[in-house]
């Protein structure tokens, strides 16, 4: 903002005489906690990658990429990975129906409407939905939500991807709705008033003032929920079933990638074995969806940003 | 000459308490020293709380819960040893085994050859010994009131490789209309081993659209879901479910046996009935702690198979195991 102006020429006493030491120090010291993730990061795809591509010397990248049949600890072995993209993309298509829309008339209504009473309670209940551990959300789905289901007359399977994907969505609610609601509080007074000045309601205040504003920010809460959603594990182990299939039907059960990897990697499977390295093969294609989509999103906020100064 | 032993063996512990009483304040290294020398010319389970360590176990999911009811029941005895069981299949607990990663190998198949090479190449040498029978148990849903009884036919044509049978109807023109869901171990269990070789004629060949997985509980989980619903797995898991459960007798061509003790033992419930072991690394057999667990294994064998509901070894069965336990001592000793 507004720096004090300097005269030409007197260049401004603001170094030190000697050098710190300690600021030396400070200043490694967080150069390296920077550097821990940034190695980590080439740690992962490394030890990813690696045995991946040993993995695709065995087996052709066609026939994982093309094969329809998934039965890779079987005899004979079949390794065509689309059941369990299937699986995934499912089940976080699912969880997004669910986690989206909620997750952001959520934030619309915390941000616009709530009185602060109603925002002390929700605010809190939201963060405990956070908070509960994914492994409870993949009973909870199991035991209760197939059975509520078949209740109300869904044939589903005891194990299936709906509940899983159902259930997945509540898990990422609070996500949704809190980074949304924070983007949508950083939307400047000044352009709330001005509609209401210009005798906007509030619905079409929050509809087309405030969220199209917020914009990035929803797309990034989105982003997240899908990411979220494609890594994770519990709940799809245990509600999904683990049982490969490309039907794409929610009421079957199926087998997603993350509960291939956790149902696999349980120390079964002979170290150094083709069976052992398709962890690390489904574990990259995994990484690459995920990449693909972080970049696409990005391109997307950085489109629709709008910069208030 | 068995309760002669104990009698010496209680009458030295009683001996090594009044002399350590005696010397109250001394040092009692010293005694703890001389405890341990007295106690291995007695039988060590007999002595009672002074062993320490730990001792690896891993493999069968089906006979897991064997090794962990007396690794429960051990601790009651010799609290200061620690026993872990884990799971993670017969095959996966042999790799570990045959690796020196455990002390004991829990399987629900005899070991493979190429297993038995592997354990060669590394140098571990160990000792069979068969703990109790299993009568490998097909399950159905509880509302399934069609089906009482499969012939080993019928279940290849259920199970065998590329099998598109999915409807009860296709098993038995008799059985409704009713979908077929299917639920089994997993590829790396002794389970899916024994019953693809018994079932399909061929170990490892299975149709692979099941819901498979190492944990029975899931299977248990699947098949009371789904009124369809037939599964497999070892006798115990059934015992502890069978409320909700229900057995299907198998008919071998001489007609239908239900599993049972009786018809595990006497070898009738054919061809899924099978002998479970726990292999023992003959390195481990020198420390004081596994000899002294395995000797309490088979000593109270009856009551842990009961106990945890598998169907014990009969008199014979039993004789044998303990007579190779008496040969692996003798051979660690020399």
């Amino acid at each position: 903002m507004a720096t004090p102006e300097l005269t030409a020429g007197a260049e401004p006493r603001l170094r030190a005489e000697r050098r710190r030491i300690g600021e030396d120090v400070v200043k490694a010291v967080l150069a390296l906690c920077a550097l821990v993730s940034v190695a980590t990061t080439v740690g992962i795809v490394v030890a990813l990658f690696v045995p991946a591509i040993e993995f695709f010397r065995e087996v052709s990248i066609v026939d994982f990429l093309t094969g329809k049949d998934w039965s890779p600890l079987f005899e004979p072995a079949s390794f065509g990975v689309l059941p369990l993209i299937a699986g995934t993309l499912l089940v976080t298509a699912i969880a997004s129906l669910v986690a989206m829309p909620l997750g952001l008339g959520a934030a619309v209504y915390m941000s616009e409407y709530a009185s602060p009473r109603a925002r002390g309670i929700i605010k809190p209940a939201f963060e405990l939905l956070a908070g509960i551990p994914t492994i409870v959300f993949g009973y909870f789905a199991l035991t209760f939500v197939t059975p509520l289901l078949r209740d109300i007359g869904v044939p589903v399977d005891i194990f299936n991807t709906l509940s899983a994907g159902l259930v997945m969505g509540v898990m990422l609610l609070p996500t949704v709705a809190s980074l949304s609601e924070d983007a949508m509080g950083a939307v400047p007074r000044d352009l709330r008033d001005g509609a209401y000045a210009l005798g906007s309601t509030k619905v079409q205040v929050a509809t087309r003032i405030v969220v199209p504003a917020a914009v990035s920010g929803i797309v990034a809460s989105f982003v997240l929920a899908i990411s979220r959603a494609v890594g994770e594990t519990m709940i799809v182990l245990v509600a999904m079933g683990q049982q490969p299939n490309l039907s794409f039907d929610p009421r079957e059960a199926a087998e997603a990638m993350t509960a291939f990897i956790a149902a696999t990697g349980a120390g079964d499977v002979p170290t150094g074995s083709t069976e052992y390295k398709t962890i690390f093969a489904v574990g990259a294609t995994l990484f690459l969806m995920t990449l693909v989509m972080n970049v696409f999103a990005i391109r997307l906020v950085r489109k629709y940003r709008e910069a208030y100064e | 000459m068995h309760a002669d032993a104990r009698t010496i063996a209680r009458a030295a512990l009683l001996l090594l308490l009044l002399v350590t009483l005696a010397g109250c304040g001394g040092d009692g290294r010293d005694s703890d020293d001389a405890a341990g020398g007295e106690t291995t010319t007695a039988p060590t389970s007999e002595s009672g709380g002074d062993l320490s360590g730990r001792i690896q176990a891993d493999g069968s999911s089906t006979v897991g819960p064997y090794t962990t009811a007396a690794a429960e029941a051990f601790r009651g005895v010799e609290p200061g040893v620690q026993v872990t069981v884990g799971v993670s299949g017969t095959g996966g607990g042999f790799e570990r085994f045959c690796r020196g990663e455990t002390d004991l190998s829990n399987a629900s198949r005899a070991i493979k050859d190429e297993e038995i090479a592997a354990c060669k190449k590394e140098g571990i040498e160990y000792v069979e010994f068969q703990v109790a029978n299993d009568a490998l148990t097909v399950v159905a849903n509880t509302e399934n009131d069609w089906a009482t009884c499969l012939t080993v036919e019928q279940l290849k044509k259920i199970w065998k490789t590329g099998s598109k049978v999915g409807n009860w109807n296709q098993v038995d023109a008799s059985f409704p209309d009713q979908e077929l869901k299917l639920f089994g171990p997993g590829t790396d269990s002794g389970t899916f081993d024994y019953f693809t070789d018994e079932i399909n004629g061929e170990e490892g060949a299975s149709r692979s659209d099941y819901g498979a997985s190492e944990d029975d509980n899931v299977i248990v989980q699947g098949v009371t879901g789904e009124k369809g619903g037939l599964g497999y797995f070892g006798f115990s898991y059934f015992e502890e479910n069978q409320d909700s459960l229900k057995a299907l007798e198998i008919d071998a061509g001489e007609g239908c046996i239900a599993p049972s003790v009786e018809t595990a033992q006497d070898g009738t419930y054919k061809p899924l009935s099978r002998p479970l072991f726990v292999y023992a690394k003959k390195a481990s057999f020198k420390r004081p702690e596994v000899e002294a667990f395995i000797k309490y294994l088979l000593d109270n064998e009856t009551q842990i198979a009961e106990s945890s509901q598998y169907v014990p070894l009969t008199d014979e069965q039993l004789t044998k195991a303990k007579s190779d336990y008496e040969a692996a001592i003798e051979e660690a000793k020399a």
